[in-house]
């Protein structure tokens, strides 16, 4: 076992852990965050993204695909600590932008993939206040929803981006138009 | 599933990491980021005895600059290394490779150097690191060398390096005067490259003086396409030069055909991206 120190959702643990134990088995099992959910399995559909510091700042990371102990030392935000992230004392009670728009733009349908998309959503805008159509698809190019409701998604990051800005949220933007059938 | 149990050590320098590496054995694993070796480890491809995390070296992170050259610490991350000022300036290309890479997630953990010691033949970096000349500055019991791209790469998921040594750094030339592009072909998000390649160019006079150009999966390692360069060498600077030029892109590469695409479609791919990317190199 290798004792880790980590802070989770503002919260500071110390904790034995097996060294192979993964962050989102750490997160679910031992801390009982299970909004932070497992998809894939396998790195690829972000299911499980939250967020840690690292080398330089806080960013998005696959939590199925980091071992615990490479948290230790870090801070980890996930979907159950967002509302509160960066004090968030003004928001008590109240839902992150992110949270808000998705539920507003109706921008999930079974919902699993929403906790990872959510999150990795918010890194975006920390990058980029006011992404276009496409940078928020390829920005979300780690997260697989596969209701296919992509569409909402991206107007929810738009709306998000505009209530963080403190903008009117814009027109919603056309749909694509799908191709010819075959 | 979850990976076999191993021991696990954080060293905080590079000697006491090497030091750790030798006392090990060669059962005995370096996790870097983690993004290639987690998912490994997690499907039982491999089950090192131990693993020796190189997360604690902060000497291992960061991008300076050196005389004629650009130094990337092994341990930057991808995201760093793409939205790096030096990297944009002097070696554009990298930070358009880097970019290139898994995802934002993937990004974010995963480090310049793991990937080019991991040596996967669909990676992005390794073509890059072979254009541009760069060198791995590698460090063992016995101190450190250098070892040119050229000569790193060996095989599959195979370098040079040795098994108590690491890579610390990558010491990457400045071109100055020179045009780079990585051109990257796959179909799907967060997808390996079916063929990469990597292009940088010279130009004088209205023509092309000297180019160099890489292919990324064309091959167990990435290799140079010394015939185009060659017929690039003194080309004129336009479209049609260029597409015969890269008419032997393929030649001498070994492309394996696997679910993504026929060795046969490769060679084809690594025609027309060669022109792509020598294009664009040349401001065409």
């Amino acid at each position: 076992m290798t004792r880790i120190s980590v802070t989770v959702d503002g919260v500071q643990y110390q904790d034995d852990v097996e060294p192979r134990t993964l962050l989102v088995h750490y997160l679910r099992e031992q801390l009982g965050k299970v909004g932070t959910v497992v998809g894939c399995d396998t790195s690829n559909c972000g299911a499980c993204t939250v967020m840690m510091t690292g080398t330089s700042g806080r960013h998005s990371v696959k939590s199925c695909t980091v071992l615990a102990v490479q948290a230790d030392g870090r801070e980890v935000v996930t979907i159950e600590g967002l509302a509160d992230m960066n004090g968030g004392a003004d928001r008590a009670g109240r839902l992150h932008p992110m949270q808000q728009a998705f539920h507003e733009q109706h921008a999930l349908q079974c919902g699993f993939c929403t906790p990872g998309m959510i999150m990795e959503a918010v890194d975006l805008l920390e990058a980029n206040p006011d992404p276009t159509d496409e940078q928020i698809r390829e920005g979300l190019e780690g997260n697989l929803c596969r209701c296919t409701g992509y569409q909402n998604i991206v107007r929810a990051v738009h709306a998000a981006a505009a209530a963080t800005r403190g903008a009117e949220p814009e027109p919603a933007p056309e749909d694509v138009v799908p191709g010819p059938q075959p | 599933m979850i990976p076999t149990s191993f021991d696990y050590t954080r060293p905080s320098t590079v000697d006491e990491a090497v030091s750790t590496l030798r006392a090990a054995g060669e059962d005995a694993k370096i996790l870097a980021g983690g993004q290639s070796l987690i998912p490994v480890l997690r499907l039982r491809l491999a089950a090192p005895s131990t693993l020796i995390d190189l997360g604690g070296i902060s000497d291992l992170v960061g991008i300076r600059s050196d005389g004629d050259s650009l130094v990337i610490g092994a341990m930057t991350s991808h995201a760093e290394v793409a939205a790096s000022d030096l990297v944009r300036q002097h070696a554009p290309m990298v930070a358009e490779a880097a970019q290139s890479i898994g995802d934002p997630q993937v990004r974010h953990m995963g480090t310049f150097g793991g990937s080019l010691s991991h040596a996967d033949p669909a990676g992005d970096l390794p073509s890059v690191a072979l254009a541009l000349d760069a060198a791995m500055v590698v460090a063992g019991p016995e101190g450190r060398r250098e070892v040119a791209a050229g000569d790193f790469f060996t095989d599959h998921f195979t370098t040079v390096l040795g098994a108590d040594e690491i890579l610390v750094e990558v010491r990457v030339p400045k071109l100055a005067g020179w045009g780079m592009r990585y051109v990257k072909f796959n179909r799907v998000a967060q997808a390996w490259a079916i063929v990469g390649v990597a292009a940088a160019v010279r130009r004088d006079n209205g023509g092309i003086a000297e180019a160099r150009v890489a292919l990324t999966n064309m091959g167990p390692t990435p290799i140079r396409a010394r015939g185009v360069e060659q017929a690039l060498a003194g080309a004129d600077a336009d479209l049609d030069a260029l597409r015969a030029a890269c008419e032997t892109a393929a030649e001498g590469a070994s492309p394996s055909s696997d679910v993504t695409a026929s060795a046969e479609y490769r060679g084809h791919l690594a025609k027309v991206l060669s022109r792509r990317a020598v294009a664009a190199a040349a401001g065409l």
